[in-house]
């Protein structure tokens, strides 16, 4: 891992991903994190809370979203701090074989702070063109 | 049924202590498809100069929201479970997460802030391991829907 700050410049860009959800990734998500809420794998009731279905858990696309960064810097300990709001729900459709939801995740340097040797990386995480986490940010140190 | 506004500045003392295991670990990294090899194998975690499997950076949720849990279960609080939609969620790492840790967490409610007929809570949650060494801090908020919200 060779990034240095000094080679770093606000406004740019540290690449893009997508990903693919399925009815599956939520179910394995619940399981994982212990957050069983039937709106992210019970249709009925997502639809009797007024949701358009199930829909995936806020912290599955908030965790599943800083592999990008991770890939970038190439240390998951190198995050020191990651924040976000969540101000839409991501709808996660029951196909067969294929993707319920696409998500697009893209990144650049929002901010650089040579005197704690860290980055702000800013995400901007999109569903069918609509931003689904805001002020998506990922503080990173730069060894 | 509505939030006691008498809530905020109370604070949840330390939950059970939550051991931090390597299968978690990988088991956590999967279903949020982190791939890094630190999360899976414990010599790749070496060469970057952890002690053990490293959590990803999202992991310390599974430790904040059982302190949350303390919260909802409250009955003074008088939070229905069913309107709750998760607002904000912030992460400060204090030192990785490691396999191995075993973490505690406090809970404080910064503010309770009325929405129409709901509100919105924000919970910090101050983990550290059982011997004190402070390992994150998990600030969270969530909307608790009112009537016709």
């Amino acid at each position: 891992m060779s990034i240095a700050l000094s080679e770093l410049a606000t406004g740019q860009d540290i690449g893009s991903s997508t990903l693919e959800i399925s009815r599956a990734d939520l179910v394995r998500y619940a399981g994982a994190s212990g957050d069983f809420n039937p709106i992210h794998w019970n249709e009925r009731f997502a639809r009797s809370v007024d949701l358009p279905g199930v829909i995936a858990h806020g912290m599955f696309t908030m965790g599943a979203a800083v592999q990008l960064v991770t890939d970038w810097i190439g240390d998951p300990g190198a995050v020191i701090d990651y924040q976000t709001r969540f101000t839409r729900p991501v709808p996660v459709e029951d196909i067969d074989g294929k993707a319920g939801a696409v998500v697009e995740v893209t990144g650049v340097i929002g901010a650089l702070d040579a005197d704690n040797s860290t980055a702000r990386v800013d995400l901007t995480v999109t569903f069918n063109g609509q931003k689904v986490l805001v002020k998506a940010q990922a503080v990173v140190r730069i060894w | 049924m509505s939030i006691n506004p008498e809530l905020q500045g109370r604070s949840y003392p330390a939950s059970e202590p939550y051991q931090v295991g390597r299968e978690k670990i990988r088991e956590f990294a999967r279903a949020v498809k982190a791939t890094h090899a630190a999360h899976y194998d414990v010599a790749e975690a070496g060469r970057l100069g952890y002690a053990d499997l490293m959590a990803p950076p999202t992991f310390a949720v599974i430790v904040a929201q059982r302190a949350d849990a303390q919260l909802i279960a409250d009955p003074e609080a008088g939070i229905d479970f069913t309107r709750v939609v998760h607002a904000d969620q912030r992460f400060t790492h204090h030192r990785p997460i490691v396999a191995g840790d075993e973490l505690i967490a406090e809970l404080h409610v910064d503010s309770v802030r009325a929405m129409g007929d709901g509100a919105l809570l924000t919970t910090r949650s101050e983990i550290s391991t059982t011997e004190g060494e402070k390992v994150a801090t998990a600030v969270s908020s969530i909307l608790v829907r009112g009537e016709g919200q």
